[in-house]
C-alpha cells in the first residue's frame, strides 16, 4: 500500500470500541460471582455470610452449615456456573458458525443424541461414569451424522442451510428413540428416572459430577476462546471467509466438535437444560454487539449468571424444586419473543 | 506479479460454462470483464479465487500455479471483493475492516495495534474513516461498497478483484467508487472488476476483456474490444458505439433504434 503510508503519519491511533465492551464484561464478571454468593447462602437451609466465614476459617468445625455449603451448594453453583457459561458459549459458537442467530446448541441434534445416549445408559441400569459416556457418544454421534449426511447431500446450494435442516432432522430421529427408550422402560423405577433426568435438574449434583464434566467443558471451551475472532470472519459467508485466507472447513470442524463436547457434557451432567445457548448470547450481544472477541467471553459470564438464578427459583419458590429445564423454557421462550420483536421494531 | 489464466475450462456437474479462457493481466491495469447474463463471469472468478476447481487448465500468479497454495497465501495475493451485502450480526465497520487481517494473523491471534492502524489507514484512503465506529448494517449501499473495497486494501494483496462494485448505487456513488478503483490502480495494484456497464468500462478500465457463452470473445483496450459487432454478439441486441461531446475517446453505448435519427 504505498500510497497509503503517506497518511500514517497524521493518522493516530484511535482506541476502538471494544475496550467499551471490556468494561462491560468486568462488571458481568463481578456480578457473577456477587450472584454466586447470593445463590449460596439462599436456600431451603438458610445461611448466612458468618457460616461462609466459618466455614473458611474452620472447616473441620463448621457442623451442618459446612455440609450444606460444601457438599451441596458448592458443587451445584459450580455444575450451575459450568453448564451456563459452557452452552451460552457453545450457543454464541454455533451462531456465528451458521450465520445464522437463531440456531443454538440443540441444532445439530448435539442435546437429543446426548439424551439418548444417558436414557439408554438409565434403561440398562449403567453406573454414572457409563451413563455419561454413553451421553457423549450419543451427541457426538448425531453430530456426526448430521454432519456426514449435510455434506453428502450439499455437494451444491447453501451448506450451511442444509446442515441446519439436517441437524432438525436427526434431533427428531433421537427424539423419537428417547421416546422408545421410554416405552421400554420399567414404568415402576427407570421411567421416573429417565422422566426427571430429561426435565433437567440440579437437584442431585454432587462434587464427583462436577469433577466428571469439569474436564469436557473445558477441553471445549479453551478451543472456542481461542479461535473466537476468527467466528467474525466465518459470519462472512462460506466463500467470502475461504477468499479472506480463512480454511473453512477445519475451523468449521475444530468449532463443531467443540461446541458439541460442552452441550453432551452438559446434557449428561444436568439433563437437557434448554434455551440458554439461543437466549444468552442474544443478550449478550446487546451488551457489547457481536464481534466475537468480546462477545464470548461476555455470553459465558452471562450463562452463568443466568442459570445460577434460574436455578435459585427453581429450589426456592415452591415448596418442591421445579425442574430447571422447565423453568429456562418458561423464561427462554417469551424471552426471546421479545427479543424477535425489538429486533423487529429497531429494524422497522 | 502477472495474473495469467492458461486454457481454463470448467463449470458445474457436467456443464460447461467456462470454455478455454486464457489472458495474461499486469498490475496497474483496470480490467473490466463484460457480458452478459449467465455467460461464465462469476465462475470464471470463483476459478480464480479458487472457490472452485478448473476442469482443465490453470490459474498463475507470478508465474506460479495457485492450486496447490494454502488460503492464507493466497489471500495475501488476490483480494475478492463481493457484491455489498447485509450480514446478520450489526458488525462496526471498522471490525470488518480487520477481517481483511485474518491471512496476516497465527491462528489464535486476533488483530492487534498494527492491524487497526492498517484498517484505519485502507478506511482514511478512501474518504470514510468517519464511519470506522458506526454499524456496517446502518450506513448506505454506497458506503457499504466502499467498506469491503477498504477491507480488501487492507489484506494487502497485489491483486483486487471486484464482482459488479458499481451495481445498485446510484450515479454519484458508482463514480466514487469506480474512481477510487482507478486511484487504487494507479498505486500499482491489479484490478480485475465485472461490470454490467460498457459505459463504466470506456470511462475507467484499461483494458476491457468481453465475454460470450463461456469464451473471451475479444480482450484489448475499450474502443478496440468494445465495437458494435462485439457488443451486439455479447449482448445479443442491436447497439451503437456512440462518442460523446466534443472530446474523442468517451464513448457510451445506446440502443440502436434510438440514435438513427440523429446519428445515421
Amino acid at each position: 500500500m504505498a500510497t497509503l503510508s503517506s497518511s500514517s503519519d497524521t493518522l493516530k491511533y484511535r482506541k476502538p470500541n471494544a475496550l467499551q465492551g471490556g468494561r462491560a464484561f468486568v462488571l458481568l464478571a463481578l456480578l457473577l460471582v456477587l450472584v454466586a454468593l447470593g445463590s449460596s447462602v439462599i436456600g431451603s437451609y438458610s445461611l448466612s455470610s458468618r457460616d461462609w466465614w466459618n466455614v473458611l476459617t474452620a472447616p473441620l468445625e463448621s457442623g451442618t452449615p459446612g455440609i450444606v455449603l460444601l457438599q451441596i451448594r458448592l458443587p451445584r453453583l459450580l455444575a450451575c456456573i459450568l453448564v451456563g457459561s459452557g452452552l451460552a458459549l457453545a450457543g454464541s459458537s454455533y451462531q456465528g458458525l451458521f450465520n445464522n442467530p437463531m440456531v443454538s446448541p440443540d441444532i445439530l441434534g448435539a442435546s437429543a443424541g446426548a439424551g439418548l445416549g444417558a436414557a439408554v445408559g438409565i434403561l440398562f441400569g449403567f453406573n454414572i461414569v457409563a451413563i455419561q459416556a454413553l451421553s457423549f457418544a450419543g451427541g457426538l454421534l448425531a453430530v456426526l451424522l448430521t454432519w456426514a449426511l449435510a455434506s453428502g447431500l450439499c455437494r451444491r446450494g447453501d451448506p450451511v442451510l442444509m446442515l441446519v435442516l439436517v441437524g432438525i432432522l436427526i434431533g427428531s430421529l433421537f427424539t423419537a428413540l428417547i421416546s422408545l427408550t421410554k416405552y421400554l422402560a420399567d414404568p415402576l423405577n427407570k421411567l421416573p428416572v429417565i422422566t426427571f433426568w430429561l426435565l433437567g435438574s440440579f437437584a442431585s449434583i454432587t462434587t464427583k459430577d462436577v469433577r466428571l464434566a469439569i474436564i469436557p467443558i473445558a477441553v471445549g471451551c479453551i478451543p472456542l476462546l481461542l479461535l473466537r475472532w476468527r467466528l467474525n470472519v466465518l459470519c462472512m459467508g462460506e466463500q467470502e471467509a475461504r477468499t479472506l485466507g480463512l480454511n473453512t472447513g477445519v475451523l468449521r470442524f475444530i468449532v463443531i466438535v467443540c461446541a458439541t463436547l460442552i452441550t453432551a457434557a452438559s446434557v449428561s451432567m444436568c439433563g437437557m437444560v434448554g434455551w440458554i445457548g439461543l437466549v444468552v448470547p442474544h443478550l449478550a450481544r446487546l451488551v457489547v454487539g457481536p464481534n466475537h472477541k468480546i462477545l464470548l467471553p461476555t455470553a459465558a459470564v452471562m450463562g452463568g449468571c443466568f442459570l445460577l438464578l434460574v436455578d435459585d427459583v427453581a429450589r426456592t419458590v415452591g415448596a418442591l424444586e421445579i425442574p430447571v429445564g422447565v423453568l429456562t423454557a418458561l423464561i427462554g421462550a417469551p424471552f426471546f419473543l421479545f427479543l424477535l420483536m425489538r429486533e423487529r421494531g429497531s429494524e422497522a | 506479479m502477472n495474473l495469467t489464466l492458461k486454457h481454463v475450462t470448467g463449470g458445474y456437474g457436467s456443464r460447461t460454462v467456462v470454455d478455454d479462457v486464457s489472458f495474461t493481466l499486469h498490475p496497474g491495469e483496470v480490467v473490466c470483464l463484460l457480458g452478459a447474463n449467465g455467460c461464465g463471469k462469476t465462475t470464471l472468478f470463483k476459478m480464480i479465487l479458487r472457490l472452485l476447481r478448473p476442469r482443465q487448465g490453470s490459474v498463475l500468479l507470478g508465474g506460479e500455479e495457485i492450486a496447490g497454495w494454502p488460503r492464507h497465501r493466497l489471500a495475501k495475493s488476490l483480494a475478492y471483493v463481493p457484491q455489498m451485502h447485509t450480514p446478520p450480526f450489526a458488525f462496526e465497520v471498522r471490525d470488518i475492516v480487520l477481517m481483511a487481517r485474518a491471512a496476516h494473523l497465527a491462528p489464535f491471534a486476533s488483530p492487534g495495534k498494527a492491524d487497526r492502524l492498517i484498517a484505519d489507514e485502507a478506511l482514511e484512503s478512501l474518504g470514510i474513516l468517519h464511519l470506522a465506529s458506526a454499524r456496517y448494517t446502518e450506513i448506505s449501499g454506497g458506503e457499504r461498497q466502499l467498506v469491503l473495497i477498504a477491507r480488501a486494501l487492507a489484506q494487502q494483496a497485489k491483486w483486487l478483484i471486484l464482482d459488479e462494485p458499481a451495481a445498485s448505487l446510484d450515479l454519484g456513488n458508482q463514480i466514487k467508487v469506480l474512481r477510487a478503483i482507478g486511484e487504487l490502480a494507479k498505486s500499482g495494484l491489479g484490478v480485475l472488476m465485472t461490470t454490467h456497464v460498457p459505459d463504466h468500462a470506456f470511462l475507467y478500465a484499461s483494458r476491457v476483456a468481453l465475454m460470450c457463452e463461456g469464451r473471451i470473445l475479444s480482450l484489448d483496450t475499450p474502443g478496440v474490444a468494445l465495437t458494435e459487432a462485439t457488443l451486439c454478439k455479447a449482448y445479443g441486441v442491436s447497439l451503437r458505439v456512440v462518442e460523446v461531446g466534443s472530446r474523442s475517446g468517451i464513448k457510451m453505448v445506446v440502443p440502436n433504434e434510438l440514435c438513427e435519427e440523429e446519428y445515421v
